[in-house]
């Protein structure tokens, strides 16, 4: 059977990890590389590299920190952050990224989707999606969530699946940070309407949390950041877990 | 020993290149006959669509040249479905070096998505690929299109139904998932391909 994934997700800035703190025998786990590799042995199914760095020398190195990771890590690996354009994939996917995610380019401008589904195939393309639940539904959000848009999380999930996206990666804002748990029944929600596989992201305080996003959320995958860099989970322990309450995981 | 990758117009070449070189391997990247002939193995590798890489295949003449390969030969992915004899993906004829046809995945239920994408066990492993394997081991898959069980098949895969996950005939070997990004595993089965 299909194994549910778990994913942990790096922050890069200038070439370097931004929240890789408490590592054990990890002597630079400000290297993206190092970082990624100890996850990868404790178990980690992918991983995903975010470029939160904004000025064009950041890109470029970035860039080449994605060559280097091609060539040191046999998992696959999507990267994400300020890809706008079809360019920006190519250059990534040149570099040796598996996948790359898109989020606000994609709301500003939806073709892209059908462009990067219809030049690399929708396998490459990971569509990210920020939302938060208002009085009117839950709608998503551009840049980093600063700025709401008046695109409802469901409808937005649906054309993005249409158009060619691989898989959603789905962020609960209100849940992001929080350690309270994913948002289950969205996710569950996004699960049963879309025909590609769904990342749940936000909300990872326990390993009970991973348990309930694909049991009740019925999430093909999980991501998180800060419980897996802060060593307050630990993946291999993670993994055992979720066996044992009989959820298809990769050992 | 020298490796040849078959370049063409499929992506993520460049991660089996990656994968030889951890395995102390330099291979070449090469569309040439002659380079791709005088290898000791070659690799097809790839992600992609059917039907226009097939056209790139044949429009450079390398599907006669994979077809007249001696060597040992491993497909993957799409690289697979490409050496069999025909893909319901936009109703392409292939090179037919595995005397069977490539299917589109048809789920069962709303929890089985297409692309299958992520990791699944290798059962039923019966060939020198796999030398060393006491289990099911779980490899990296992506992809919308299977090859059902035939008289090729070295190992299933269970998604919507059993199928195929790797086929071997005469010097050609192939796999449906992607060694080259399936940890020690995968691995463990290049190694095991580049000592055929």
């Amino acid at each position: 059977m299909l194994a549910k994934r778990i994913i942990p997700c790096l922050d890069i800035k200038d070439g370097q990890t931004v929240k890789g703190i408490n590592f054990v025998n990890l002597h630079h786990a400000g290297d993206p590389i190092e970082l990624g590799k100890a996850y990868s042995e404790q178990g980690a199914d992918e991983l995903v590299y975010l470029d939160i760095t904004a000025s064009h020398e950041g890109r470029k190195t970035f860039t080449e920190l994605v060559g280097r990771i091609a060539k040191e890590i046999n998992i696959p690996f999507t990267v994400g952050g300020g890809i706008n354009e079809l360019s920006d994939v190519d250059r990534l996917l040149n570099a040796g990224a598996d996948k790359i995610s898109i989020n606000s380019a994609a709301i500003r401008r939806p073709e892209l989707i059908d462009e990067i589904a219809n030049h690399f195939g929708s396998q490459v393309c990971v569509v990210a999606i920020d939302a938060k639940q208002t009085e009117r539904g839950w709608k998503c959000y551009l840049n980093g969530g600063r700025l709401e848009t008046e695109r409802d999380l469901f409808a937005w999930a649906k054309e993005a699946n249409e158009r060619g996206a691989g898989e959603i990666l789905f962020t609960s804002m209100d849940h992001d940070g929080v350690k309270q748990g994913f948002a289950n029944e969205a996710l569950h929600q996004l699960s049963t309407m879309l025909t590609i596989p769904v990342i749940a992201s936000g909300g990872a305080g326990n390993m009970e949390h991973f348990r309930d996003a694909f049991t009740q959320g019925h999430a093909d995958a999980a991501l998180a950041a800060s419980v897996f860099h802060f060593g307050e989970i630990k993946i291999s322990e993670l993994k055992e877990y979720l066996k044992q309450q009989n959820i298809t995981i990769r050992l | 020993m020298y490796v040849a990758i078959v370049k063409y117009n499929a992506g993520n070449i460049c991660s089996v290149k990656n994968a030889l070189t951890r395995c102390g391997i330099e291979p070449v990247l090469t569309d040439d006959p002659e380079l791709l002939m005088k290898a000791d193995k070659v690799i097809f590798p790839g992600q992609g669509e059917a039907r226009s890489t097939m056209n790139y295949l044949k429009e450079h003449r390398l599907d006669e040249v994979i077809k007249s390969l001696t060597q040992p030969v491993l497909g993957i992915c799409i690289g697979m479905q490409l050496l069999c004899r025909h893909s319901e993906e936009q109703d392409t004829d292939c090179l037919g070096i595995f005397d069977t046809d490539v299917l589109r995945f048809r789920p069962n239920t709303s929890e089985e998505k297409v692309p299958q994408m992520g990791w699944n066990t290798i059962n039923n492993t019966t060939s020198e690929l796999f030398k060393g394997f006491t289990k099911p081991e779980f490899v990296y898959f992506v992809h919308s299109f299977y090859v059902p069980e035939c008289g090729h098949t070295i190992a299933t895969t269970d998604y919507t139904l059993s199928y195929s996950s790797a086929l071997h005939k005469d010097n050609f070997y192939a796999t449906q998932f992607h060694p080259e990004k399936s940890g020690p595993v995968g691995e463990r089965i290049i190694k095991n391909f580049l000592e055929l």
